[in-house]
């Protein structure tokens, strides 16, 4: 039974750009990926450390920016270098700056991390908006297009997508190896036991400050989807709305289970993008607003919630002597 | 018995199938696709250009040369990724054939980046007003039926050292590519006519605190003879109401938007530096001229009280571009083979009377037409309006200079152009 589902997931993700038009196979599929990685940092910050962050978004936008600043300079702001160069420097950057803001946010909890973060978000900014030296003000850069290698043009519709499904998934199984190696369990062990993993040795500042790194990397990586996606950054990119919409996005989809993330991104996307079809244009952000109400009402911990909770009902009499549905009411904590 | 019903249920199907595939043929939709910012700080001016767009549609009946008109609509928030967005899905998803939109200016140079991708897709501009959109490699589908931000406000800056006798201002702006367009055009006059500009002041689009920017800024003229406020929507209403509550009386002279119904409607204390306010664009609500009376009697009998009292700039330009893509598809009855083909060729012959007189395009498909410089009164009925003060024929995109002299001035951006006292 247990590998069903992931055949079915990669059978859907590899057959997909068959059945759908351009702007479901971009807009749609190539958003959820892109956007889905980021989320996807947010959830392992979240469900294996325990850390609620606002800043993603604005790592994510570290790496876009360094990846238009380094690939498509624009009105004497940037610096064109080889593409790997580029991209190596952008992941590189954004791993940075997930470390530094752990490094500010490492010794608060909770409520207090998600000001501290947003506090961050909102500076990032700012600083863009104004700054024209690097970040080109509000105009930001346009025509960030992707490489083409070897005559492959990353930026061909179909191209993009198979790459992003390649990076997505590779951040996904990522995640899942890395919270079984001694250093996830550790992670997980200063999530649910700070102070006895003190006790036991551990530097758990550390701990937390390389979690914040390597979900910096993780955001790095949609980061530059996310930029390609949309072949231009601005401060728009990096604004309030987007940096809550991961926040969004990680509750909607369950922020316990890394697959949360891409359901999360995925319903998000497709509600942001047909809401307006179901009602009058002045109330679409209503509906939206009433769409995460409901699912958050009804499904605290998302829709992956709502699906292992049915699927353990449907198999419960097989699950039942197996210790049932790992918990996730512990997180946040 | 039951294999027999089966057939003839599956002839049947087959057959209703294709009568619908046939009837589509005969008379094809059409569908446009209105793009403008029903979220953030010009959600008003985006309803209201929207309004513009039905309006249009509803004066050919609905449809051209027997093919129905279908109108859908998406959103943006003055972003040009989020318009981007938007904008694929109208094209890509809902199959519009013709866009109208964006709004915005920045949002603007974005989609005549990706009407390049889209050659099957023609583009008419909403409301956008930027510079860049028309004039740097300008998409061959793309086509701008209003007038942007420069020609509007390059009548001004003349009007105000000549008849008002001001040489030293303070601009106030926000910080993207129309105001700059508006600043450009009208200190390209201003500085020629013997202007100064002491300082500029630059504030982010949907900024809500003004108060660092109003502590810089003289209460009453004295050495600085007025202030140029270049705002838009909930913008322009926030940094007046500050303005007004700090006491502020320096004479203002408005950017376009500013003096836009969506602006004039406003109450509150930003109302009171309202009246008198002079400023310059394309259209003016007491203008004399037949079009434009009848386009709002249009719009009043048409919206009633869910528009605005006189419909606003947005409502125009969304209505001229609209009206232009449908007199076009009148014209080529509706033909849209070959990448819309004659369309477009139809589009950049185009020369019709929009709602603030006659309007044709240049070779890089922008708008040629009048510019209105205005100043606002308090009607009988209480509510504001523009009334005309002069009226300048024929404004092109080089603002009257020729092409390699206009090309020399650079592109419009926080410190070009300028005039330091």
């Amino acid at each position: 039974m247990r590998w069903i589902l992931p055949l079915a997931v990669i059978v859907l993700l590899l057959v997909y750009p068959f059945v759908v038009n351009s702007f479901w196979l971009v807009q749609i599929g190539g958003r959820t990926l892109g956007f889905g990685t980021i989320v996807l940092s947010l959830v392992f910050l979240t469900a294996y450390t325990g850390m609620l962050s606002l800043a993603q978004m604005t790592v994510a936008g570290v790496a876009g920016y360094a990846t238009a600043y380094f690939t498509a300079p624009t009105g004497g702001v940037g610096l064109l270098l080889p593409w790997p160069v580029a991209l190596v420097l952008a992941l590189a950057l954004a791993t940075l700056a997930g470390l530094l803001i752990g490094l500010v946010a490492v010794r608060t909890r909770g409520i207090y991390t998600l000001m501290i973060t947003l506090a961050v978000a909102m500076a990032f900014y700012y600083l863009t908006l104004q700054n024209y030296d690097i970040f080109n003000g509000f105009t930001g850069f346009n025509n960030v297009e992707p490489p083409v290698i070897l005559g492959l043009d990353l930026g061909a519709n179909l191209p993009f997508y198979y790459m992003s499904v390649v990076l997505a998934a590779s951040c996904y199984l990522g995640v899942r190896h890395v919270v079984r190696t001694p250093f996830g369990l550790a992670l997980q062990g200063v999530r649910d036991e700070p102070d006895r993993l003190r006790a036991l040795g551990f530097n758990v500042p550390l701990l937390r400050v390389l979690a914040f790194g390597l979900a910096g990397f993780i955001a790095g990586i949609g980061g530059i989807l996310n930029v390609w996606l949309n072949a231009s950054i601005s401060p728009g990119s990096v604004a309030l709305n987007p940096v809550i919409d991961v926040l969004m996005a990680g509750v909607l989809g369950g922020i316990g289970h890394p697959a949360g993330a891409y359901v999360g991104a995925f319903v998000f996307t497709i509600v942001d993008n047909f809401a307006i079809d179901f009602i009058a244009r002045e109330r679409f952000n209503t509906l939206i607003g009433l769409v995460f109400l409901a699912i958050v009402l009804f499904s605290p911990d998302g829709l992956t919630g709502l699906v292992r909770r049915a699927w353990t009902r449907g198999t419960g009499w097989a699950r039942r002597d197996r210790g049932g549905a790992p918990k996730t009411d512990d997180i946040g904590k | 018995m039951t294999t027999q019903r089966f057939m003839l249920g599956t002839a049947a199907t087959v057959a209703a199938l294709m009568g619908t595939t046939a009837l589509a043929q005969d008379a094809e939709t059409i569908t446009i696709g209105g793009l403008a910012t029903l979220e953030g700080p010009f959600a008003g001016p985006g309803e209201d250009g929207l309004r513009g767009v039905e309006l249009a549609i509803e004066e050919f009946g609905g449809e051209i040369a027997g093919h129905p008109i279908e109108f859908i609509t998406a959103s943006s928030d003055g972003n040009p990724d989020v318009a981007l967005e938007s904008a694929r899905r109208l094209v890509e998803q809902d199959g519009a054939d013709i866009l109208v939109g964006p709004l915005s200016g920045s949002e603007g140079i974005r989609i005549a980046q990706y009407a390049k991708e889209q050659p099957g897709t023609t583009f008419l501009n909403g409301g956008s007003a930027a510079i860049e959109t028309t004039l740097v490699d300008p998409a061959e589908n793309f086509f701008r039926f209003n007038t942007e931000g420069a020609q509007w406000t390059s009548p001004l800056g003349e009007y105000v050292v000549n008849e008002r006798g001001w040489d030293n201002i303070v601009i106030v702006s926000e910080d993207y590519s129309f105001p700059y367009a508006q600043i450009f055009g009208f200190m390209a006059t201003y500085c020629e006519a013997g202007g100064t500009v002491q300082d500029k002041y630059f504030t982010p689009v949907g900024n809500n605190d003004y108060s660092s920017v109003i502590a810089q800024l003289p209460l009453e003229a004295g050495e600085v003879d007025g202030m140029y406020v270049v705002l838009g929507g909930s913008d322009a209403v926030n940094f007046l109401s500050q303005y007004a509550q700090m006491g502020g009386q320096l004479p203002i002279v408005g950017g376009t938007n500013v003096t836009d119904q969506t602006v004039l409607t406003t109450q509150g204390p930003a109302r009171e530096l309202l009246p008198g306010i002079l400023s310059s664009g394309p259209v003016s609500d007491n203008a004399e001229l037949e079009a434009w009376q009848e386009f709002t009697q249009r719009y009043q009998d048409y919206f009633g009280d869910e528009g605005l009292p006189s419909p606003s700039l947005f409502a125009s330009n969304y209505y001229t571009n609209t009206k232009a893509a449908l007199l076009a598809l009148q014209e080529v009855e509706g033909d849209l083979s070959n990448d819309h083909e004659a369309l477009n060729e139809a589009l950049s012959n185009l020369e019709f009377t929009s709602p603030t007189g006659t309007v044709s395009l240049n070779e890089n498909r922008q708008a040629t037409a009048a510019i209105y410089i205005n100043e606002v009164v308090e009607q009988e009925d209480g509510s504001l309006a523009l009334e005309p003060l002069e009226r300048i024929e024929n404004v092109d995109q080089y603002l009257g200079l020729d092409r390699e002299a206009y090309m020399e001035l650079g592109l419009p951006s926080r410190d070009n152009p300028s005039c330091p006292s």
